[in-house]
Parts: structure tokens; sequence; C-alpha cells
């Protein structure tokens, strides 16, 4: 009877998660998205809390108010800092998988050595694998990208790394089948911790040649990884409410990076077996070519006679935290009857989607953030383009290009607007160590300066001149 | 575009799912305590639940809007914190305390997920708007 239950309640959990996500295809009706996956949540927790098998209510409640203590200042973070939330988050799931794993199969060495049956056993491996490697390389990529002191935040590669990688992947493979085969031999106990170890360690060495730019497709596939992971508890557990949501969640990782993927030219399996490009180094010296700077009065004046700017956004708007000024400049446009659109591409940013959040967080409505696709037709009909903190993603080498390490990859064709404004913090190349040839451009002038003041030395000039002409 | 690289986005899918069916064995029948999983377990359905609802999240994956991605990780961030059923399951059980404890830090881990990233979504969600007033500029 109350096996019934529980099980109806797990079917409904799953079809409140499947509407969950199957909201979040529109933002008007995401926020039922929610509703839906708190409700699918709550139905899970109270159906497997109130099985008969269950007791230790003590314990329970106070892992439970432990969790909610840490979860609510960490969904409170600043908007700019979810990546790194992101990645945390996705640390404690690997984390709980792994543990978990790690319980069960203790618990059936000593109690019940008849439950390590060879599937069982493969689950097992395959979860605590995959779980405790989530949860360091998260670990290490929330480190990078929060750019904690003691972790590099350039790519680390050294020789044979991929020969290394294999080999430490192959000695878990080998000590897992030695596992499966033999898991309550006497020494197997003793293997399982180096299993675990294995994974740690892999995990890190995954995520050290990944450089920032990188970050978007790690991210989505370690949220690809912790969902496979649910999926391995499931199996182990004989729990079909894992494995749907796992599943459901490991295949919006695979979606998300394969997106990314596309978006900077990379092939999926380069990304799977982590052979995440290494970012060559650009050829040093090569002529020495000029910028074309310009004066705030100058770029708002230019501005002011647009009828249509776009504005693409790039890491280096978050990183000034430019998006209020960007939004006040924004409004007056706007109020010039300027038609002013955003260009969003896929991997602006440091995680999918990043450039629409903070920009819906400064109350632009999201009806003019445009995908990649859709406003490239429009540039050469722009008359402004102006181009905060972004740099990979405007070069035009990777359209002409062939011995640019980006070359391929589909870019936001800013070069093709009538006035190009670029903002940048220094002179420097950009994360990937490439010239842009856009700023070299006749119609590109510079502003240099951090992206907030420079926006908001905009919005001043707008707001003092606006009614010279 | 991304309907065509359905195969190779399943291929560890598949791969997973095979070595766990290789890995299947005779199903033996024995005794066992009430409450417990079953010693044997007919994998079978299993796997099936396991392809069929990944196809269901790559079907509705792929319809999610393109400004939501952000929202949509930490909403599966969330929901892959349903890891919580089998930390209760092992924090609750009948088990030694080094077992449960184990159990109790992986049922805090996945709360810490459920809260914030519930939490999180319905913040960024918040504030995305469509503009509703009359636009000053117009739609292209």
């Amino acid at each position: 009877m109350i096996f019934g239950i529980v099980q109806a309640a797990y079917v409904l959990a799953t079809g409140l998660f499947i509407l969950a996500l199957h909201w979040m295809n529109d933002p008007k009706t995401a926020r039922k998205g929610v509703i839906s996956g708190v409700a699918g949540m709550s139905l899970a927790v109270i159906a497997t809390w109130a099985q008969p098998g269950v007791g230790h209510h003590l314990w329970i409640v106070l892992a439970i108010i432990a969790g909610v203590i840490v979860g609510v200042p960490l969904a409170r973070v600043p908007l700019t800092a979810v990546p790194q939330r992101t990645a945390l988050s996705h640390a404690f799931g690997g984390f709980a998988a792994g543990v978990v794993g790690t319980a069960k199969y203790y618990l059936w060495v000593s109690e019940g050595p008849e439950y390590l049956t060879t599937f069982r056993m493969v689950a097992i491996l395959l979860e605590i694998m995959l779980g405790y490697l989530t949860f360091t390389g998260s670990l290490m990529a929330a480190g990078k990208l929060q750019e904690v002191k003691w972790i590099p935040q350039r790519p680390v590669t050294y020789p044979l790394q991929n020969a290394t990688n294999l080999a430490l992947m192959g000695i878990a493979v080998a000590i897992g089948v030695a596992l499966t085969l033999h898991p309550t031999a006497p020494w197997a106990p003793m293997l399982f911790p180096v299993v675990i170890g294995l994974a740690l360690l892999f995990g890190v060495l995954l995520i050290i040649p990944i450089g920032g730019a990188d970050m978007p497709t790690v991210i989505a596939i370690l949220n690809a990884y912790a969902g496979l992971a649910a999926v391995a508890m499931g199996f182990v557990l004989d729990n079909k409410l894992l494995i749907t949501a796992g599943a459901l969640d490991g295949s919006s990782g695979l979606i998300l990076a394969i997106i990314m993927c596309k978006a900077m030219n990379r092939s999926f399996s380069n990304v799977l077996f982590g052979a995440f490009g290494q970012v060559q180094q650009a050829k040093a010296g090569g002529e020495q070519k000029q910028y074309k700077s310009e004066t705030f009065e100058g770029a708002a004046q230019v501005l002011e006679q647009a009828s249509l700017v776009v504005i693409v956004p790039g890491y280096g708007m978050a990183v000034a935290q430019a998006q209020h000024k960007v939004r006040e400049l924004y409004d007056q446009l706007k109020k010039r009857g300027i038609t002013v659109k955003f260009a969003i591409h896929p991997v602006a940013g440091r995680m999918p989607g990043h450039m629409n959040v903070l920009l819906a967080e400064a109350d632009i409505p999201y009806t003019d953030l445009i995908e990649m696709d859709e406003i490239n037709p429009d540039m050469p009909q722009c008359d402004v383009c102006l181009v905060v903190g972004a740099n990979d993603v405007v070069n035009p080498a990777a359209r002409s290009d062939k011995t640019s390490p980006i070359y391929g990859m589909p870019i936001i064709n800013a070069d093709k607007a009538r006035t190009i404004f670029a903002i940048k913090r220094s002179k420097n190349p950009g994360f990937a160590g490439i010239d842009n040839e856009l700023y070299f451009s006749d119609r590109t002038w510079m502003l240099f300066g951090d992206a907030k003041n420079v926006i908001g030395e905009l919005v001043k000039q707008f707001a003092t001149g606006s009614g010279m002409h | 575009m991304v309907r065509r690289r359905y195969l190779t986005t399943l291929l560890p899918l598949a791969l997973m799912a095979t070595s766990i069916a290789v890995a299947q064995e005779p199903v033996a029948d024995a005794a066992h305590a009430p409450g417990a999983a079953d010693v044997a377990v007919d994998i079978w359905p299993l796997i099936y639940v396991f392809v069929l609802s990944s196809f269901i999240g790559l079907g509705v994956i792929q319809r999610v809007s393109r400004l939501l991605h952000t929202p949509l990780m930490s909403i599966t961030n969330a929901i892959s914190a349903i890891a919580v059923v089998g930390a209760i399951l092992v924090t609750g059980g009948d088990y030694p305390v080094h077992i449960r404890l184990m159990g109790a830090i992986a049922l805090f881990a996945s709360m810490t997920n459920i809260v914030s990233g519930f939490l999180i979504t319905n913040r960024m969600l918040k504030m995305f708007k469509s503009d509703e007033k009359p636009p000053a500029g117009g739609r292209p």
C-alpha cells in the first residue's frame, strides 16, 4: 500500500519536473516552471521520508536545516557571481552522489555482500567516479571563475597531458574491473578509496588546462556529469525517480554543451574527451597597428545621429558591473527615438545565457536581447555598433584568418556596422591572446577605459547636452 | 541544428546503458529485509526509464528559450539534487553510525542545492520583463 503511494508520488514528481523544464521555453511561463519544480521536489522528499524504513528523523531534520542555512545565502549572490555559484552547486551535487555511493558500498560490504551484484558494482563505480570527478572539477572551475589566488587563471598545460590523463583513467578502470569482479574480497574495501582518490584527482586535471573563455562549455559538461551521477545512483538504489530526474539534468547539460561547442566551432568529441582547446599563443610582433581613439563627446554626437544602435556585451561588461550604466545609456538613446538592440553571442560571458541575465537584471526588456543569428543580417543597416567588453566574439579573424585559433567560430558581424565604438580596458590583446582586427578597421574608434566609467561618461554627455541639438 | 547531433549526444548515454546491460546477471531469488531493495533487480525497466527520459529531456530542453539558459542551469541544478532521495534513505535507514553520517552529509549537500537552486532561478526569472510599455522605438 505505502509502496504504491510512494511510487505514485515519484511518478507525479517526474511529471512535474518535465513540466518545469517545458515551461522554461518562454520567459512568460518560466516562473510556473519553478513552482512545478518545487512541487515535484517537495513530493519526492515527503514521499521518501514517509516510508516505513526511514527513521532517525532528528538527523534528517538537522541535515535539512543545515542545507537551508547554507543554501539561502548561496541564492543571494550578485548576478555577476552566478557562474561560480552554478559551478559550486555542481560540486555539491557531485559530492552528494559520490558520498551516497561510498556509503552504500561500505554498508553492503559489511552487512549484505549478496547485494553487491556485478550490475550494482558497475553502477556504484560509475556513480562515485562521476560524482567525485564532478566535485573537484567543479570546485576548480568555481575557483577559477571566482579568481581565487592559488588557482591559476591561465590554462595550465604540460607535456603528455592527455597521455597522463588517459593513463590515470586506465588505472581507475582497471581497479574498477577488479572491484567489480571481487567486490567483497578482503582487499576490496582498501582499494575502493583509491578509485575515489583517482576520481578526485581526475577532476582537477580535467579543469586545469581550461581557460576562462571555455568555461561556458565546461560548466555545461559538469552539469551533465552531475545528472549522470544521479542516474547511476538510481541504478544503485533501484529508484526510477533518480533516473528520470538525473536523465533530464544530464540531457540539459549535454544540449547546452553542444550549443556552446557550436558557438565556438569546436567538435563535441573534442570536449567530451577532455581535450579542451588549449589556447595557442598568437604570434607576437608583426607590424605595429594603430588604434584610433575617440572622445566621449564625439562618440555621444555620433550616437545621437544614429537610428539603429546595436550593443554587443561581453565578459568585460560583467567584470566592470556596467550593466546598470548600459541601461542608462539605453534609456537616453530610446528617449531620442533611437532603436537600441543587444546582440548576444551564445558564449559571451562565463556561462550559457550569462549576458541575458545581467541585462535583465538591469531592467532591459528581453525583447531587445537578440541572438547572434537573428541580428547578423541587420548589422549592415546598423549605424553604430557599441562593443562593451566583448572581444573574440566580434573578431573578424574568425571569418577570414585561417591561422587564427578562433578561425571558423561564428561571430557577431560588428565590423559590418557603419561606425563601431569599442570600449576596452587596456591596449592588451583579449583573453585568447589574439589581436582583434576589428579594432584597426577604418570605421572603428576606441574608447579606452573601464566599461562602467566609459558608459557613464557617455550618459553624462547625453544628460548635459540634451537640449543642445 | 542541434538535432543533427542527436547521435553524438546519445553516444555516452548509450555506452553507459550498454555497459550496465552487459553487466547484468541472472536474477537470483533471495529473502530480503522489508523496506530494503531487492537483492537482484530486473535492470531492464531501469534502462527503459533512463533511455526514454533522456529522449524527453533532449526534446524538452531543445525548446528552452536561449534567453533563459542561465536560469535553466540553475533549475536543473535543483532538480538533479534529487539525490536527496538517496541521501534520506541512507540517513534514515537502520545502519551503522558512520554510514548514516555519510548520508547526512549528502543530504546536507543536496538540500543546499535544492534551496539555492530554486531560489536563485526564481530570482533571475523575476528580472526578465518584456517591453510592456508602448515602445519608443519600433521593432524590427
